[in-house]
């Protein structure tokens, strides 16, 4: 590994420094504030380094990860969201008692997992960058130690989590035993000749969508979610809904269009029906929760079901279509959940449909934010959402896929419903006198403000980022 | 850009009116008004005077704004009006600021934002009837349902929650249908051209298999025949005009009710003229079952709103027999209906609210001897009552003999059908006035008659009424250009020859 190697890792090596600096100053000074700029600092160092690496690319940087647009982007995407999570998270920790200072620790090991997943090349790289996350994530999802919810969510994602991981590894060496290499291009090359693979390597890259599957809480591996998401803290929720699904997806997508273009044969049919059948669940259970936190998880799951139309149409615009969605997709989950988490309150997220009675009169601007959110989940105009649905839908026309296409369609009605059963209650007026509204916090407000503001921006005018994603995604298919 | 200045002044006209009206109701009255007056001088700045009337011939389109917005998609904002659309931007300006008027006393709650989804809600109309660009289309097509469902589900009656919700899945999942379509057709033109473009100007005149014409086409008219709406999908309108507030129940029966009929003429007919043809005969059969089927339901009902709402039903058949009939004459009649409905039904439903406001109920049986105590009220509904029975002299005597003159070429039997419709609508109209207005007067019924506001608001609705009823040529000459391009497309598809191959 040369000098030119390491600086091309930049952004992963400012996380780790970032890490080990902010352990240590929790071992000499624990200060809640001080740490957190420490985080924040780190994480916005690491998105300057990007401009650093920029230059180099394409770069392939030992045989276990490749510095390209693709990567960069998916990274940037992920430095971002990590960014509000952790400027949303300062404030939640403040109203809850403990130590607050290691989750930030835990959320940017978290972080360098989803990096090294969106820039890996390798199944080696792919299981470590897998681990990081989930080995943090165990942690962070049960951080509210006196919280009974969050112990179980906690343990639930564990045993989980961890079995998912024994499927990957199963997977991986099945596809090693058939094909002789782990490596993402060798593997391609081999499986594009005819007869090459037989069945276990089918099979082996049947258990390893099984175990990714888990991470992305696609059904029927979705079990965990509304559970997890329900107990976990609002910011852990809101990590979870976004940058680990939003990196692994990255991995995938990687991994299935350097595997020969579009998708067919037997794992076509597979993703079809795991689609098909998310989309649905995600959007049928959601109809009967009643906590937001909950529906916000059925509506992950049906909203992951929508990008698999991506996966599975073939060509540019489907690539494109894959990650504009996963911004919009972004920026609305951390919006959505960044409202409940300024609104919790100590000794409970704001997760009751009743907190949320009569907010426009209360608090029209959290209002806004949040309306904002939730029509953009359902894809409605004026937001990203809209836009991010209409290239999904469009990616899947283009390529035929029109069962999908129906499919999605169908759900995005029926996804109303629940979206407009949070949003009314807001603005139904309340005689009932004011309960205590506490000032919301300014980093807490910058964020959902910030988040707003690109969400309108991209809903109305979605060119610059559409340019950047055209740019990155020549190098893909 | 005038075109898109009429869209953005309601836009941000609806901001100021939320944020300035949180505090001081009448602020936000006052803006909104201001916006939608501003709104209508622009119209009247835009309107073609006679000489510009004969330039209409050559140009499609009196006025056109075109600017790339997502190029990589082949989206644009393309705006553009000719006659047909003028005329719905002025019915829309015109109802809009009635609205605003109408509801001036009936709203006192969250004030600022009622006004925001009113003019939201305009502003996408506004857009409806101006895009000319798929996907501009799209979007203001579902940009204006959600400020209606606000406006249902927040300032309605009752049952808001339920029609609030039937209203929007019904819509919403006709609308996706449609987004379907304009996917496929996309789709198709660019790979047939190579160049993938949402405009509405290139995507006229894809050829198209007539599987594949048909199959579009059911999209774009699942979606327009919902709005409509014609009979086996009109469920949600009864429901959401009665709970709607006053303003809400204006806007849904003069102006989005419009929006349906206007996607037909626009997009159904000029995209796909085989398959439209070839799908006449049975729209014309459920035109007829709607007017009908409308009529006798508005005679059962006990509810004077409902009443109303269920012969928007029967009305709006006319609309959609005058369109698929095809010929001139008979498209002249649709859009006149469509006109003259919007004013009439408005006006009716601001009576029926006016009435609702003095006594609380919207029962009939509550009703009776409205004469003696309120004899201006009572006029104001005694003639609006007769519009709507298309009575000589109003605009819907004119646009239901166009209608029926123009289908009597079609099919006759299909024609005298509809014409007992005429018979029907007399029945109720008469009906209710006789049980409103004349009748036993209810035991110790007090209440005021019109306001001036009120007074003012009504007089200028009679005016406009009468005015499309005694001298609609004005009316007949602006949209004349764009149906006769309309009917000569049907006329040249009555035998197929243009359904063309792929």
């Amino acid at each position: 590994m040369s000098v030119s190697d390491l600086s091309a890792l930049l952004p992963l090596i400012v996380i780790a420094t970032t890490v080990i600096v902010v352990m240590f100053e929790i071992a000499f000074f624990r200060d809640h504030k001080l740490t957190a700029v420490l985080t924040l600092a780190g994480l916005a160092f690491a998105g300057a380094s990007l401009a650093v690496v920029f230059p180099m690319m394409p770069r392939r940087i030992t045989p276990l990860l490749i510095l390209d647009h693709y990567g960069l982007f998916y990274t940037g995407l992920i430095l971002v969201a990590s960014f509000a999570v952790a400027a949303l998270s300062y404030s939640y920790l403040e109203i809850h008692e403990g130590h607050r200072e290691e989750f930030y620790v835990l959320l940017l090991l978290a972080t360098l997992g989803c990096i090294v997943l969106a820039g890996s090349m390798h199944f080696a790289s792919l299981f470590l960058g897998v681990e990081i996350l989930s080995v943090s994530l165990y942690a962070l999802v049960a951080y509210l130690r006196h919280s009974d919810r969050s112990i179980e969510a906690g343990v639930k994602y564990l045993i989980l989590a961890a079995l998912s991981s024994a499927f990957i590894l199963f997977g991986m060496a099945l596809v090693y035993a058939e094909i002789g290499s782990m490596d993402f291009t060798q593997i391609a090359a081999r499986a594009a000749s005819p007869g090459a693979c037989g069945m276990p390597f089918t099979a082996g890259l049947a258990m390893i969508i099984v175990g990714l599957g888990f991470k992305l809480a696609v059904v029927p591996f979705h079990l965990w979610t509304p559970d997890v998401y329900e107990g976990a803290p609002a910011p852990v929720t809101a990590f979870v809904s976004t940058v680990s699904k939003g990196a692994v997806f990255a991995v995938v997508l990687r991994y299935f269009r350097m595997v020969g273009g579009p998708i067919s044969g037997p794992i076509f049919v597979i993703f079809t029906i795991i689609a098909i059948a998310s989309m649905f669940t995600g959007n049928l259970l959601a109809l009967f929760q009643s906590n937001v936190k909950r529906v916000l998880a059925y509506s992950s799951i049906s909203h992951l079901g929508y990008l698999l139309v991506t996966l599975l149409a073939s060509g540019t615009m489907a690539a494109t279509a894959s990650a504009f969605y996963l911004s919009a997709y972004f920026i609305t989950s951390l919006g959505a959940f960044g409202v409940v988490t300024v609104l919790s309150e100590t000794d409970r997220d704001a997760d009751s449909v009743d907190y949320y009675r009569g907010l426009a009169w209360r608090r029209p601007w959290l209002a806004g934010v949040f309306t904002a959110m939730l029509l953009s989940l359902a894809g409605i105009p004026l937001t990203a959402g809209f836009v991010g649905k209409f290239y999904v839908a469009a990616a899947g026309v283009g390529s035929g896929l029109w069962l999908l296409v129906i499919i999605l369609t169908v759900n995005s009605a029926l996804g109303l419903y629940y979206y407009l059963r949070i949003i009314v209650p807001m603005y139904t007026s309340e005689e009932e006198e004011m309960t205590a509204t506490p000032k919301l916090s300014l980093s807490g407000s910058a964020v959902l403000a910030g988040l707003t503001i690109l969400l309108v921006w991209l809903g109305v005018y979605p060119v610059p980022l559409i340019q950047i994603i055209h740019k990155l995604v020549q190098g893909l298919t | 850009m005038i075109l898109a200045w009429l869209i953005l002044i309601l836009l941000t006209g609806g901001l100021a009116a939320w944020f300035l009206g949180s505090k001081h109701g009448d602020w936000s009255r006052w803006i909104s008004l201001a916006s939608l007056v501003l709104d209508l001088l622009l119209l009247l700045h835009l309107w073609p005077g006679p000489s510009a009337e004969a330039a209409l011939g050559r140009s499609m389109w009196i006025v056109e704004y075109n600017q790339p917005w997502i190029p990589q998609l082949g989206i644009s904002l393309h705006l553009g009006v000719d006659g047909l659309s003028l005329l719905l931007v002025a019915l829309t300006v015109f109802l809009g600021i009635i609205s605003v008027i109408c509801s001036w006393n009936e709203i006192y709650e969250n004030v600022g934002f009622f006004h925001f989804n009113l003019l939201w809600i305009l502003a996408g109309i506004l857009g409806v009837f101006m895009a000319l660009d798929l996907f501009l289309f799209y979007f203001f097509w579902e940009l204006m349902l959600i400020p209606m469902y606000f406006l249902i589900s927040i300032w309605g009656h009752e049952n808001r929650i339920y029609a609030s919700l039937k209203f929007f899945i019904f819509t919403q999942a006709g609308g996706l249908f449609m987004l379907l379509s304009i996917l496929g057709l996309y789709f198709i033109h660019g790979s047939n051209t190579g160049s993938y473009t949402f405009d509405y100007t290139q995507l006229l005149g894809t050829p198209l298999s007539p599987t594949l014409a048909m199959l579009l086409m059911l999209g774009f008219l699942i979606a327009f025949v919902v709005k409509l709406p014609a009979v086996p999908f009109h469920p949600w309108l009864p429901d959401a005009h009665t709970e709607a507030p006053t303003a809400g129940s204006v806007i849904l029966a003069g102006l989005l009710l419009k929006t349906g009929a206007y996607g037909l003429l626009r997009f159904v007919q000029p995209l796909f003229p085989g398959a439209a043809s070839s799908i006449a005969p049975i729209i014309m059969v459920i035109a007829v079952i709607s007017i009908i089927y409308g009529a006798m339901l508005a005679f059962g009902q006990t509810d004077l709103k409902r009443l109303v709402a269920y012969t928007s039903v029967s009305h709006m058949g006319f609309v959609l027999l005058g369109i698929f009939a095809g010929n001139l004459t008979a498209l002249s009649g649709a859009v006149i209906q469509m006109l003259a409905h919007g004013v009439s039904t408005g006006a009716l439903f601001i009576t029926v609210g006016m009435i609702q406001e003095r006594i609380h109920t919207r029962g009939l049986d509550g009703m009776g001897g409205f004469w003696a105590t309120v004899p201006r009220l009572s006029g104001v509904g005694l003639v609006f009552a007769l519009a709507s029975l298309g009575l000589p002299g109003f605009g819907n005597f004119v646009a239901e003999f166009l209608v029926l003159l123009g289908s009597y070429r079609v099919s006759f039997a299909i024609t005298v059908l509809a014409a007992t419709g005429l018979v029907l609508s007399a029945i109720y109209s008469l009906w209710v006035v006789q049980r409103v207005f004349h009748g036993e007067k209810q035991e110790g019924m007090q209440m005021p008659d019109l306001s001036t506001r009120e007074t003012g608001m009504m007089a200028v609705l009679i005016i406009v009424i009468l005015w499309i009823g005694l001298y609609p040529q004005p009316f007949l000459n602006l949209s004349g250009q764009a149906l006769n391009n309309i009917a000569r497309g049907n006329s040249s598809t009555q035998t197929p020859v243009r359904g063309g191959v792929q």
